[in-house]
């Protein structure tokens, strides 16, 4: 037995969670709570994150607690990171009104967490479906969080419903399997699902759903505007990227493991690929069209869930590796850009481009950061984004999908022109009375660690990738 | 351990850049005078690289390898030949240059200088990359400032409008070669994207006839090739005066650069194949560019467009695949870079103190501008390709090498440019800088402070220099010729 | 001393550059400084070129004084001068004129300092034309020689005038002139620039020298080098000929490329229109003399009757529209072209009859004609300028019956007008007697019966020379005195001690070849006879 080590973040996790929990009531009832409770979250998070780098690195793949966990580095990884983004969102979450004096804001978050975690290495269907649930029922309250905002309560709602239908079609897929296979554990589900026939191409296509809505792929992508949108603005963040990824994880463990037969792998790659092509182009021709910079990156994060699935099409180890690497570059450039937004939007009171005019001459740092940010969105050195969408499409080259490279690389150019668009309205536009200076916008503490952070790992990324891609190769050889 | 000079050379702007960055948007004249330094050491090293590259030993020098990636086989990998040493030299020019033109921006200048020298770097780095992961990456670091740079500072009809079309432009070519790149590298069965391997790669026939055309044409639109030509011109007028020295001076020199190294280099078969059609676009880019030329009003298009025009015999240099036309093409684009980069200094000293740039509405600009007046002569000689300066050592080897191909009447079509530029580019001087000044600008006309002159003065010599003694440049081409010819031989 | 001899011909060449910049660095205000010195500075290159004519062995074959240094080793091109007698000839016109032109802008005032270091690198660039033994060297001398004239004639060219180009719209005359000037040659170099850069693909160098002793220097071997859409060798080397035979065509100037030069003329300043007459359309006859017919025999032969043709059209057509002139400058413009036209006629002769006796008569009257005309050529301008310069108009109905008023002028005047209208015992009629006895000679012995023809048609052109001549004497001299001119302000003054010093060498040399050629016929013959045969 390995003792603990494989879910140690998950424990932990749960520590934490409880510690919040005791600690809440005997605070006062003032903005020094604001302060302790997200510092105290972000801090234990942070003791979290080093923990399980010190004691729950896995060794060779290992399936643990009967099958339910296996402890690899795919695993390992997308937890560290979801560590990471669930810190960093801790730190927005303390100037987010009315989510910041609720320890129950930070418990949820926790929660989420702790189900993303096992999401990542969840090796049985019912644990899956488990960790799905712990993952999205946190989720849906958290975008609900605001009670008195209707578009709150909408997207909350909206989520939940979507959420819980894909979920049960998802379930029924599940127990599908199960019926033809009689096992429940992935690993050994591998042999069951050999040719392409109607029953493996419907019980793919119901496990898909669940996690299709999951990464917000199309045609399952509909809800993510309006959740995205009306959200309090960190939660969006933690929404498109951690439990994006995790979603991802779980395809990538259920594309290697279960539908992983060569009879049925090419043509649901050649699937994957059209749906991939289509996430993409709908989201950014979307995008195209908003006048909201909230809605702006919502329509723009499920483009990139287009481009990470290139990887997954290319179905190789080099294809999983850019992929992973993608959703890391992705979380870091996508928490960071919804910040930002978050900031501004909290300031000026609104969501609008026009809020953004004047914002290089209001707070020059917040403008870079913006600007580091929405490049590294768009693809462009130095900044992570460029060698993550270089890496995908090269994975995708090398696997012959050219034309998916292609759609690729043309969709990046139509998400180049929205992106410097905004950037357009922060540098070059200027407010009515052309008074920036007396406006300036103050970036609070938190915040602004937080963004350091997130601007220091996007441009580590994307100039030092040697080794970071070196991690995301060996979770994706621990996959096959 | 030898001193990485290359590696400073493209670090310094960046990190210059970095430093600026953290300064008080306040302090202006600490933020000018950081940039002037960085550009001058810039400028110094990539000087000392020039002189002391072994002509006679040839091949890359300077070499330095940090391995990146090695999964991946991506290093950082510097190195010049003797086609690249001019040009690294001519971007330190420009940016020190461009730095003196640009000292009154008073705009939120810690943003101009860290932007441009964004792009510096970028610049620097492609000419200097020896891998091919790299070069684009410094390739892409070169075209997002020029989004800032123009939106932000440049001039307000058309810059947003200018700024959109060319980071989209230069985009699509870039991710078109990149696509390319990919592919090559997985063919190759290298497992690496160091060029000097895949210099020795042999591509079969067909892979490379289907795939030149694609990354030479991507890099080409950065060079300004018909028909994909359209932002240049746009690009040109609307960005402030520094940027546009940068634009047509180093920039559109990286587009072909680009696709010499990457497109005739490491697909000579494809390029043997598609050397025809590239100097059919060629003619039109030089011939075209040249009679547009001469119908603008705007002094700025004026000269836009004779860049396309004169970038159209880098290319056709190129396209002649002989001995002649690739070092003339390789002098042209040093050539062309500073004469274009004098120009737009002067076109920009100009309009800062006429508010104009409508050539009806300038005149007798000669009298209160002396020093500009004697550059823009200068640079108008080296355009038509006047004996005695840099343009004709350029233009005549590139002529003889349309001679050695199979359509050498090509020659005589060209040829035509020569006169239409001599007529518009005269016409053009005259009515600005001579004849009667208007009334509007008796006494407006305030003389050009000292960094204005340094930066004209140094400019011009290396117009005449190189056009009274060829040796002081060609014989670094003609290094780097050999070995691109070594190349096409072998294939 | 050995250093400087042996690189005589690059001290000549160059000391005209080093003036330049010397004259830049004077001090602006002070006028007389820079004229005395711009004119000191240029007697240097004269000296050194009657240095040059003493040691020149006339009669050796080949080129003397021969200095060569690698210049463009790329594309095999090298800086490589000498002289032989024909462009020997050539340069003392150029370094005897060019002080006296100088010497005659001593009435510029306005930015005199630009107007003598243009003038000075004028000098170099026609120098370097006559003295390159390298195709490419000559070419970029060729176009460095137009820059400085083009803003001669465009900065201090004539005020007042103006031409209507399309569209209705006016511009200053000079400013027509000078672009057209420019513009004109620049095209017509075209087809030049083309034909050397074939040349030099073709043979892989540039060198004269090689080119000359290799009379197969475009054969079928290296013609597949410069492949012109597959066209066979004959018709290629007919091409670059009349490649080169245009863009000479359009500096001599021959009919019917010689529409700019009345402009141009006219427009320039006085001293301007003398070296432009003088020297630069020598620069398009030595270029038939120097590179045509030696690099393209059997096509100048050919085609010589096209040649002679247009010479006497221009012969003719310059006579008339001389005649046909209200504007005194403009007249003698046109007699240039009238002039030249003997000269092309020689050639053109010549070409035909390369090696025989009647041929070698016509070159050397052509090459005496040249020297010849580019002395009374400035001579006319000049005193057409010094009329100017007192009366501020050039129509010959203003003036009258001035002789009385200014009889000093008036002589010299009729002097040069009879120089140009080739009276025995002055300069003129040398040279013509030559070309037309060379061109009888060459239509009897050959037998050529259209040259006999053309000949007989140029004499009538001769008649309507002395026509158009002595009709701008009569205006400007003779008749009744114009009372305008007579008294008050617009009272003339003679010609002063300057002026006459500009005139002076010019018209000893007039009479010096004209009572006693040998000594300059003697140095052309031999050339001839060496090259040319």
């Amino acid at each position: 037995m390995t003792g603990v080590a494989p879910i140690l973040p998950e424990i932990l996790l749960l520590a934490l969670g409880v510690l919040v929990l005791i600690v809440d009531p005997f605070l006062k009832r003032d903005e020094s709570r604001r302060r302790f409770l997200g510092w105290f979250t972000a801090s234990g998070l942070l003791v979290t994150l080093v923990l399980s780098l010190l004691f729950a690195r896995p060794a060779a793949p290992l399936l643990v607690y009967g099958g339910m966990i296996r402890f690899d580095w795919l695993g390992f990884l997308f937890e560290l990171f979801f560590l990471l983004a669930a810190g960093v969102s801790a730190l927005f979450f303390m100037d987010a009104e009315q989510l910041n004096y609720r320890a129950e804001a930070y418990l949820l978050l926790l929660a989420a967490t702790l189900g993303m975690c096992l999401m990542a290495s969840a090796a049985d269907l019912v644990m899956l479906y488990l960790s799905i649930e712990t993952t999205s029922i946190p989720l849906y309250i958290l975008a609900g969080f605001l009670k008195e905002d209707e578009k709150s309560t909408e997207s909350g709602f909206k989520y939940l419903l979507f959420g819980a239908l894909t979920s049960a079609v998802m379930l029924y897929g599940f127990s599908l399997i199960y019926g033809f296979a009689g096992k429940t554990g992935l690993y050994d589900l591998g042999g069951y699902f050999t040719s392409f026939n109607a029953l493996s191409i419907g019980v793919t296509f119901l496990v898909l759903a669940g996690l299709a809505f999951k990464v917000s792929l199309f045609p399952f992508h509909f809800w993510a505007p309006d959740v995205y949108e009306g959200a309090p603005t960190p939660v969006a963040g933690f929404l498109s990227t951690a439990s994006k990824a995790a979603g991802f994880a779980v395809i990538l463990r259920l594309f290697t493991a279960v539908f992983n037969a060569d009879a049925i792998n090419p043509n649901w790659s050649l699937i994957l690929a059209i749906l991939a092509t289509l996430t993409m182009t709908v989201g950014n021709l979307i995008a195209l069209t908003q006048k909201n910079a909230k809605r702006l990156l919502a329509y723009s994060s499920i483009a990139h869930a287009g481009y990470a699935m290139v990887g997954v099409v290319a179905f190789s180890q080099f294809g999983m590796a850019s992929a992973v690497f993608y959703l890391i570059a992705y979380l870091l450039t996508n928490l960071g850009a919804f910040a930002v937004v978050g900031l501004v939007g909290r300031v000026t009171g609104s969501d609008d481009f026009s809020a953004y005019y004047g914002l290089s001459r209001r707070n020059p740092g917040l403008a870079l950061a913006m600007l580091v940010t929405f490049l590294s969105l768009s693809g462009m050195p130095p900044f992570a984004g460029f060698v993550a969408k270089v890496f995908v499409f090269a994975a995708a080259v090398q696997s012959g999908w050219v034309w998916l490279a292609i759609a690729g690389v043309l969709n990046s150019i139509v998400g180049l022109y929205y992106y410097l668009n905004v950037l357009k309205y922060v540098y070059l536009y200027r407010t009515e009375a052309q008074d920036e200076d007396k406006h300036p916008i103050a970036v609070p503490r938190p915040f602004l660690v937080g963004l350091i952070v997130l601007v220091i790992g996007i441009l580590l990324l994307g100039t030092v990738f040697g080794p970071w891609f070196g991690f995301a190769a060996h979770a994706a050889a621990n996959l096959f | 351990m030898q001193f990485p000079f290359l590696s400073v050379i493209v670090f310094t702007p960046v990190v210059a850049s970095l430093i600026i960055l953290t300064y008080k948007p306040e302090w202006k004249t600490a933020v000018r005078w950081t940039a002037l330094a960085a550009g001058l050491i810039a400028l110094a090293l990539s000087a000392f690289v020039y002189i002391t590259y072994d002509k006679s030993a040839g091949g890359y020098q300077f070499l330095e390898k940090y391995d990146w990636m090695p999964l991946l086989g991506i290093s950082l990998h510097f190195g010049v030949d003797g086609m690249s040493a001019p040009l690294v030299l001519l971007t330190g020019v420009v940016m020190t240059t461009g730095v003196m033109i640009s000292w009154g921006v008073d705009d939120r200048p810690r943003e101009f200088f860290a932007f441009l020298f964004i792009l510096a770097s970028g610049v620097f780095g492609v000419f200097a990359s020896l891998d091919l992961f790299m070069l684009f990456f410094f390739y892409e670091i070169a075209v997002f400032p020029m989004y800032l740079l123009i939106a932000i500072w440049g001039w307000v009809k058309t810059r947003e409008y200018a700024a959109m079309k060319l980071t989209l432009y230069l985009f699509l070519g870039s991710v078109v070669s990149l696509i390319g790149a990919l592919v090559m590298y997985f063919s190759s069965g290298r497992q690496t994207f160091d060029m000097l391997v895949l210099e020795t790669v042999k591509f079969s026939p067909t892979f490379q006839k289907i795939w030149f055309l694609p990354v030479f044409m991507g890099f080409a639109i950065l060079g300004g090739i018909f028909p994909f030509h359209n932002w240049s011109p746009d690009g040109h007028v609307a960005a402030p005066t520094a940027v546009s020295m940068f634009h047509a001076g180093v920039l559109m020199k990286l587009g072909a650069f680009a696709a010499l190294r990457v497109g005739i280099m490491l697909l000579p078969v494809g390029a043997k194949f598609w050397a025809p059609l590239i100097m059919g676009l060629a003619l039109v880019n030089i011939v075209y560019g040249a009679f547009i030329a001469s119908v603008q009003t705007d002094f700025k298009y004026v000269i836009g467009f004779s860049s396309v025009s004169h970038m159209g015999l880098v290319m056709m240099g190129f396209a002649t695949l002989t001995p002649q036309g690739l070092t003339g093409a390789g002098v042209q684009m040093f050539s062309h870079g500073v004469m274009t980069a004098l120009f737009f200094a002067a076109v920009g000293m100009v309009y800062d103190r006429a508010h104009t740039r409508d050539i009806p509405k300038l005149g007798g600009m000669i009298k209160a501008l002396p020093l500009v007046g004697i550059g823009v002569i200068v640079g108008s000689l080296v355009s038509m390709g006047m004996p005695g300066f840099s343009g004709f050592i350029a233009e005549f080897p590139i002529f003889m090498g349309i001679w050695g191909t199979r359509w050498s009447f090509v020659a005589i079509i060209a040829a035509v440019s020569i006169v239409v530029t001599a007529s518009y580019v005269l016409l053009v001087v005259r009515r600005v800088f001579f004849g009667k000044m208007p009334e509007e600008f008796e006494g407006h006309i305030r003389p050009i402070n000292t960094f204005d002159k340094i930066a004209l003065v140094f400019l011009m010599a290396f117009m005449v220099g190189i056009g009274l003694f060829p040796v002081l440049m060609v014989p670094w081409v003609q290094s780097g010729v050999q070995h691109i010819l070594t190349i096409l031989g072998g294939a | 001393m050995e250093f400087f001899t042996s690189h005589l011909l690059s001290f000549i060449l160059f000391f005209p550059v080093l003036a330049a910049v010397i004259v830049l660095l004077l001090p602006k205000g002070n006028l007389k400084v820079i004229r005395w010195t711009a004119f000191g500075l240029s007697l240097v290159p004269f000296a050194l070129t009657i240095y040059l004519w003493t040691q020149f062995q006339a009669g050796q074959p080949g080129f003397q004084f021969e200095d060569q240094v690698n210049w463009y080793t790329a594309i095999n091109s090298s800086y490589h001068v000498g002289v032989d007698g024909l462009s020997l000839t050539m340069v003392l016109l150029t370094t005897l004129l060019t002080p006296v032109a100088l010497l005659a802008s001593f009435s510029v005032s306005d930015r005199l300092k630009p107007y003598m270091f243009l003038f000075l690198l004028l000098e170099t660039g026609m120098l370097g034309v006559f003295l390159s033994l390298d195709l490419l060297v000559f070419f970029v001398f060729w176009e460095v020689g137009l820059v400085p004239m083009y803003f001669l004639i465009n900065q201090w060219g004539s005020e007042k005038g103006e031409r209507e180009i399309w569209k209705g719209v006016k511009v200053q005359a000079r400013n027509y002139a000078s672009l057209k000037f420019i513009i004109f040659t620049m095209a017509g170099s075209l087809g030049l620039l083309l034909a050397i850069q074939m040349i030099g693909v073709a043979t892989g160098s540039f060198d004269l020298v090689g080119l000359f002793s290799n009379p197969n220097w475009l054969n079928s071997d290296n013609l597949r080098l410069v492949n012109l859409l597959g066209l066979p060798l004959g018709t290629v080397k007919a091409i670059a000929f009349w490649a080169f035979v245009i863009a000479f065509a359009i500096k001599v100037p021959v009919w019917p490329f010689h529409t700019w030069l009345p402009d141009a003329h006219t427009e320039a300043p006085t001293a301007g229109s003398m070296i432009l007459a003088g020297v630069l359309l020598k620069l398009g006859a030595y270029g038939f003399l120097r590179l045509v017919l030696p690099l393209f025999p059997a096509e100048s032969s050919r085609y010589a009757g096209w040649l002679a043709f247009l010479a006497v059209m221009a012969i003719v057509f310059g006579a008339f529209s001389a005649y046909g002139q209200k504007d005194f400058k403009r007249l003698v413009a046109y007699s240039s072209v009238n002039h030249m036209g003997f000269v092309l006629l020689g050639i053109a002769a010549a070409a035909r009859a390369a090696g025989t006796l009647d041929g070698t008569i016509a070159m050397n009257g052509a090459i005496l004609q040249m020297f010849n005309h580019g002395l009374s050529a400035a001579g006319m301008f000049f005193l057409v300028g010094v009329i100017y310069e007192r009366t501020h108009t050039r129509n010959l109905d203003d003036f009258g019956g001035l002789f009385p008023l200014v009889p000093i002028y008036g002589g010299i005047l009729i002097f040069t007008s009879m120089a140009s209208l080739g009276l025995p015992g002055l300069n003129g009629f040398v040279s013509e007697f030559l070309v037309v006895r060379g061109a009888f000679g060459v239509g009897l012995n050959v037998p050529w019966q259209p040259i006999i023809v053309y000949t007989s048609i140029a004499m009538l052109g001769l008649l309507f020379t002395g026509a158009y001549i002595l009709k701008g004497i009569k205006s400007v001299l003779h008749g009744p005195v114009n009372e305008h001119w007579a008294h008050g302000e617009h009272k003339l003054t003679e010609i002063n001690a300057r002026e006459i010093a500009v005139m002076a060498p010019l018209m000893a040399l007039i009479l010096v070849i004209g009572i006693y050629p040998a000594w300059i016929l003697d140095v052309i013959n031999k050339a001839v006879m060496t090259v040319f045969h």
